[in-house]
């Protein structure tokens, strides 16, 4: 069966729309960057179809996931340790408490 | 002429005012009262020699050809309101100007004099006599105006005067209300002054006295027929510049004012509130009297208010018991008395009378003569309060016996005021009513009768105070006559009430300057006599020894009585719209609508801005998700309006 | 640039700035001098200003403004600082440098923070003598703000009763008046060119070029007419001024009433009527409506009102609503009286304020109900509140008198109906005035002491008896001898009424 683009952007799109709401309505800390995790990799996987199907002859999409990919993996790195030193000196990491920065 | 006299006239005073008024407070009340009395009796001979020159000197420019001319002794400009209106400040010659001269410096100097007995020891004496200094200036700048507008400003600053002397002994509520009411009330007249005079100058262009006398009917002409709901324009500016002399002089409704007036100092009764400024309305229109005879419907105004206002004046006189009160109203119905006299003159002949302008010298005549008299009588009260330290009759009685130059010169300005021959009154009024049955008969004979019933309050007066029954009180405190200094100008003016009459007025006050030689009207003088004494006699009879006979005439009609002694509500009235009226319904209803209206509509914007900031600053909660899900939403939306526009 | 002199008006309070910079906060002595030494300069070089501005009228000089002088300021908007004086603003200068002098002496005790009080006063200064200077209507825009910023905190800080409320109350509504103000100063500036031409601010080169459409002339006309009557407290937007002259401490209130709600009346005579002359001619009646209500309103509301300050505020209501009032009759005679009005009013309602802090000083009250019979424990302020008032009620020989008969005989020109009533309607004004101002003086002054506390106050000392003594004898000046201003101001209408007549064909 020859598979169209569409077969890989709904679950794009669903993923994406797991990841909004998610970040949305999560308080914790780690949901919501599990969330936003998500919706990087909808947006990876967007790139990568896009070039597969559209721009066959070019790798442009490849090579810009690749970098997603690598920055993602630092910054949920950093997110980590920031919401562990959060989690140290507040006891917690529920997002509606976390407002000291905001006077 | 040379300019000195005539400017040291007007500069003592008010250099005096401002000596005594800034340097007072260090000097001894002995030193200011002389320093008072010295410049006043300087400024009356200069007066005097001014005064004399104008009248006897001859020179062509006060006399030519027999007939006296209005002579500007200086006229210089102290502010132009456009090319043609300017405002001059000057000082006119003629004759009532030289006769109001007189007639001021002499009543002022004799207050002065009086004053120094009678407020000796008073705390402010020095501001008293400054303020006395003041109000002689003003009252001299009034006379002399050579325009209008001079008239106008010195109009104004003898109101003030008479504001701060009225209120002289400012610690009793009372006399600081009755100046504020004072004040106002010929302030409000004097709102008519201007308005006016706004009127009159726009048409003709000019403040000048002499460019409008001379020229009535160009006056008349200027104003292009103009009217104004069915009167023309001249007349309206006529009558409104008339209310000014209404206020002024205590015209009818305006008169409320003088009587309360009368919580001032006594001598300042004599001088302002009988002698000279209360005159100012009858000088106001004998000032621009050609041109209130080219409008008809003035005169016949100034006659009507005039008829009513002596009559109501003479009513009300009958039943007060305070003799200063008395005074005051016997001052409105005798002034009330010199306006009828103008406004039945006439500057052109009319048939069957040899004299036309006959109202207006005798209303000048009476002027004179009644400002003497009348500061006599109400220096007499002075003295008479200064004796038994009370206002009213009620406190005297019997005090011819202990008081002889007080009541000699008392009687004296009785007799004056009443018309007796050979007293200033009688040639005085006598003319004024010959002069009014020339024009109707009936405006003689109202007038006549208001002549009786001066008689009667007068003598009612005069009886109550130096006859009926001696007051029990003497024992403790016996009165006696005043000091010197007070009996003297006492004396004086009692002199000068004998031997005036026979003063040639005729000779040297008329309207258009020339001669007129003054003969008795036998039948006006014998009826107008004969009704005086018999109004004296009633006085008599009635007052002269205790007995009932008043006590039952009053019973006859006590709610007239009451009335009169009311003054017939007036104050009531007045009191009832400006209290009620215009502070609680129109200044407290506007003082509401600006606070909760007006101040709250500005709040309201401030709150509605307060309270929207308010709703939505939930919105900027500092939580990302929050922003995210709005980001979201409106994206959403965005996409939706863009989606549903392009298909 | 600093041999111009008009320029040395702005340098002198920013000079007066750094020298309270400098001083200590605690040393009383050197922040007076300061301020002494800076007003009194300021006051000799208005009065030489005056002097030799009539020395060159004299001669012949008949420029519309003197001493002119401009300077680029930001190229890409061609604004300029450009300065010049006519008589009127002359006038003005002198008046704004008597009032800082006597508003120097009487603040001789502020407390707390004294150098943070001078410095605000200095700027508002600094704002107030910029304005009047400038002929360009940017930076005139520009001193404009400086001077309404300073209120805020000298209202906040230093002031009584509700100071904060009454603070944020003036300082907003006139920011609206401002806001308003910017439209239209915009807006004439981008019409100020004839097709193709270099836009400008310059007031001489926009009046030369008389190139703004009728159209566009009746609606900027309505944005600077409110804008700047705002400021001279025009109903309805007058109510910032009983709430904020209540509250504003003693030297401030002097200089805002005295000076600054000046710059309301000017700025309507000077943009609103002379750079829109047209629109002036069209749309006057609407403003002749507001202004007149609020002379005869004002002088309603100050007969009921029982604080001190409130009734003066109403009084300038009222007065300044004559100035208004005087500028849109549209002839010279009134013109002149709103002139003179702005002048006597600057100066009596200044005297007025003064003696009310002095007042409110040692009775600690302003309401007239708790006070009586003070003539006899302080006669030295009695006398002078009493010559404050009788200059209010326009008493001959008081600057007031001469002010208020300039605009009646000026407007009653107008030979309309329309014109007369409002006229009249304007002169019963002269009695209610003398109402209020005879109840206050006789509560406040006359009659029997009501508290037995206040028999042990004193009369005035050195430093209030100069400050008064000035402004009386400026008041007193201007009621004797009148006709000097009318020499001083008679060549600054020709234009006007050239551009208004114009505009009428």
């Amino acid at each position: 069966m020859d598979l169209s683009m569409l077969w890989y952007l709904v679950p794009s799109v669903v993923m994406f729309a797991c990841g909004i709401y998610g970040f949305v309505t999560r308080k914790n800390l780690i949901a919501i960057l599990i969330s936003l995790e998500l919706m990087l990799n909808s947006a990876d996987l967007n790139f990568v179809v896009f070039n597969r199907f559209l721009f066959p002859g070019s790798m442009d999409g490849m090579v810009f996931t690749l970098f997603a990919i690598a920055i993602a993996a630092a910054e949920t790195a950093i997110a980590i340790a920031i919401i562990i030193n959060i989690y140290r000196s507040i006891g917690n990491t529920d997002v509606t408490e976390i407002n000291k920065m905001k006077f | 002429m040379d300019i000195t006299l005539p400017i040291l006239i007007l500069a003592i005073p008010i250099t005096m005012f401002l000596v005594l008024g800034i340097g007072g407070v260090k000097m001894s009340h002995k030193l200011a009262g002389i320093l008072g009395i010295l410049g006043m009796g300087t400024t009356a001979v200069l007066a005097y020699i001014v005064a004399f020159t104008y009248f006897f000197s001859g020179d062509a420019n006060f006399i030519l050809d027999g007939v006296r001319q209005q002579y500007q002794v200086f006229d210089v400009t102290w502010l132009a309101f456009t090319q043609t209106l300017v405002v001059n400040i000057g000082f006119l010659l003629d004759p009532i100007s030289a006769m109001m001269l007189v007639v001021i410096t002499t009543i002022s100097f004799m207050v002065h004099l009086y004053s120094w007995g009678y407020m000796e020891g008073e705390p402010g004496f020095q501001r008293y006599y400054a303020f006395l200094s003041l109000f002689s200036f003003s009252m001299l700048g009034l006379v002399v105006a050579t325009n209008i507008f001079q008239m106008y400003i010195f109009w104004e600053l003898v109101g003030v005067s008479s504001y701060l002397l009225i209120g002289f002994f400012y610690k009793l509520p009372s006399a600081v209300s009755a100046s504020k009411k004072a004040f106002i009330v010929t302030r409000f007249a004097d709102l008519g002054f201007l308005i006016g005079i706004l009127l009159l100058s726009f048409y003709t262009d000019t403040f000048n006295f002499v460019d409008m006398t001379t020229n009535p009917e160009g006056v008349l002409a200027s104003t292009g027929g103009a009217t104004f709901m069915g009167a023309s324009v001249l007349t309206w500016a006529m009558v409104l510049i008339f209310t000014g002399g209404m206020g002024k002089s205590a015209m009818m409704p305006l008169h409320i004012w003088l009587p309360d007036a009368m919580e001032g100092p006594t001598p300042v009764s004599a001088l302002i509130h009988a002698a000279t400024m209360v005159v100012a309305g009858v000088y106001l229109v004998a000032r621009m009297f050609p041109v209130y005879c080219v409008v008809d419907a003035a005169m016949t105004f100034i006659c009507v208010i005039g008829a009513i206002t002596a009559f109501y004046a003479a009513v009300v006189a009958c039943a007060q018991i305070d003799i200063k009160r008395i005074l005051a109203f016997s001052t409105i119905s005798q002034i009330a008395f010199m306006m009828v006299s103008l406004g039945v003159a006439y500057d052109k002949p009319i048939e069957g009378v040899h004299y036309s302008g006959l109202g207006y010298m005798a209303g000048m005549f009476h002027l004179f003569t009644h400002a003497m008299f009348k500061a006599l009588l109400f220096l007499g009260a002075g003295a008479l309060i200064h004796a038994v330290h009370s206002n009213n009759y009620t406190s005297m009685g019997g005090l011819r016996k202990y008081m002889p130059i007080t009541h000699v010169t008392f009687l004296i300005g009785c007799l004056a005021i009443a018309g007796i021959w050979p007293f200033a009154g009688f040639f005085s009024k006598d003319e004024m009513l010959a002069a009014m049955f020339a024009r109707h008969w009936f405006w003689g004979a109202w007038m006549t009768m208001v002549a009786g019933l001066t008689a009667f309050y007068m003598f009612r007066m005069y009886f109550l105070v130096f006859w009926w029954e001696e007051n029990p009180h003497y024992k403790e405190h016996k009165p006696h006559d005043a000091p010197w200094q007070m009996s003297l100008p006492l004396i004086f003016l009692g002199a000068v009430s004998i031997v005036a009459g026979f003063i040639p007025f005729g000779e040297l006050v008329t309207w258009n300057g020339e001669p007129y030689h003054i003969h008795i009207e036998a039948p006006v003088a014998a009826t107008s006599l004969v009704v005086a004494v018999c109004a004296i006699a009633l006085a008599a009879a009635m007052y002269m020894k205790k007995n009932a006979l008043p006590t039952k005439v009053k019973n006859m009609c006590p709610a007239l009585w009451t009335a009169a002694h009311r003054r017939f509500y007036w104050d009531e009235i007045y009191m009832f719209i400006t209290h009620r009226i215009i502070f609680d319904i129109i200044c407290k209803g506007i003082a509401w609508f600006d606070r909760h209206i007006i101040d709250a509509t500005m709040d309201a914007f401030a709150k509605i801005t307060q309270k929207t900031s308010y709703a939505i600053r939930g919105m900027q909660s500092g939580e990302i998700q929050s922003y995210v899900g709005w980001y979201i939403a409106g994206a959403v939306a965005v996409a939706a309006i863009t989606w549903l526009c392009l298909i | 640039m600093f041999g111009n002199i008009l320029i040395w008006f702005v340098v002198i309070p920013v000079i007066m700035m750094a020298g309270l910079g400098l001083c200590r906060n605690s040393s009383m002595n050197a922040i007076r001098a300061v301020m002494v030494v800076c007003s009194t300069v300021l006051l000799g070089l208005s009065i030489w200003l005056c002097v030799d501005f009539l020395r060159l009228r004299e001669m012949g000089v008949s420029d519309e403004m003197l001493y002119t002088g401009s300077w680029m300021w930001y190229a890409p908007l061609n604004i300029h600082l450009a300065v010049g004086v006519d008589g009127i603003s002359v006038l003005m200068l002198l008046l704004s440098s008597v009032i800082v002098f006597a508003g120097t002496f009487a603040s001789w005790k502020i407390s707390p923070l004294p150098k943070n009080f001078f410095l605000w006063f200095a700027l508002l200064s600094t704002g107030v003598f910029g304005f009047f200077i400038s002929i360009d209507i940017f930076t005139m825009f520009m001193f404009y703000e400086v001077a309404l910023i300073p209120m805020y905190l000298l209202i906040g800080v230093w002031g009584t009763g509700r100071k904060e409320y009454s603070a944020m109350k003036l300082t907003l509504m006139l920011m609206g008046g401002s806001a308003f103000l910017m439209l239209g100063l915009l807006g004439i500036y981008w019409h100020s060119a004839p097709e193709g031409g270099q836009l400008t601010w310059n007031i001489l080169e926009i009046s030369r070029n008389a190139s703004i459409a009728p159209e566009w002339q009746n609606m900027l006309f309505c944005f600077t007419f409110v804008g700047f009557g705002v400021l001279g407290a025009m109903f309805p937007f007058h109510t910032w001024s009983p709430d904020g002259h209540a509250c504003a401490p003693t030297a401030v209130s002097m200089l805002h009433a005295g000076v600054l709600m000046k710059l309301g009346g000017y700025g309507c005579f000077r943009i609103a009527i002379y750079l829109l002359p047209q629109a002036a001619n069209e749309l006057a009646w609407i403003f002749i409506v507001l202004t007149g209500v609020s002379i005869v309103y004002g002088a309603f509301s100050a007969c009921v009102q029982t604080d001190l300050k409130y009734i003066n505020a109403y009084s300038s209501v009222s007065h300044c609503g004559m100035v208004l009032f005087a500028i849109l009759m549209l002839n010279t005679t009134a013109m002149t009286g709103a002139i003179l009005q702005m002048l006597s009013h600057g100066l009596m309602t200044a005297l007025f304020f003064a003696l009310i802090g002095m007042i409110y000083g040692r009775t600690h009250t302003r309401d007239i109900r708790q006070m009586g019979g003070l003539m006899k424990i302080m006669p030295y302020l009695g006398v002078c509140y009493m010559i404050a008032g009788f200059a209010s009620l326009g008493l001959p020989g008081l600057s007031g008198f001469v002010a208020e008969m300039t605009i009646f005989f000026g407007s009653f020109q107008n030979a309309d109906l329309f014109h007369r009533i409002f006229v009249i309607a304007a002169t019963c004004s002269i009695v209610i005035t003398a109402v209020y101002i005879l109840r206050v003086v006789g509560k406040l002054l006359l009659g029997p002491v009501q508290d037995e506390h206040h028999l042990q106050l004193t009369d005035a000392t050195w430093f209030e008896r100069l400050s008064t003594v000035t402004l009386i004898l400026c008041i007193a000046g201007i009621g004797c001898f009148p006709n000097w201003i009318n020499e001083t101001i008679q060549h600054s209408f020709a234009p006007i009424m050239a551009a208004i007549q114009s505009a009428a064909l």
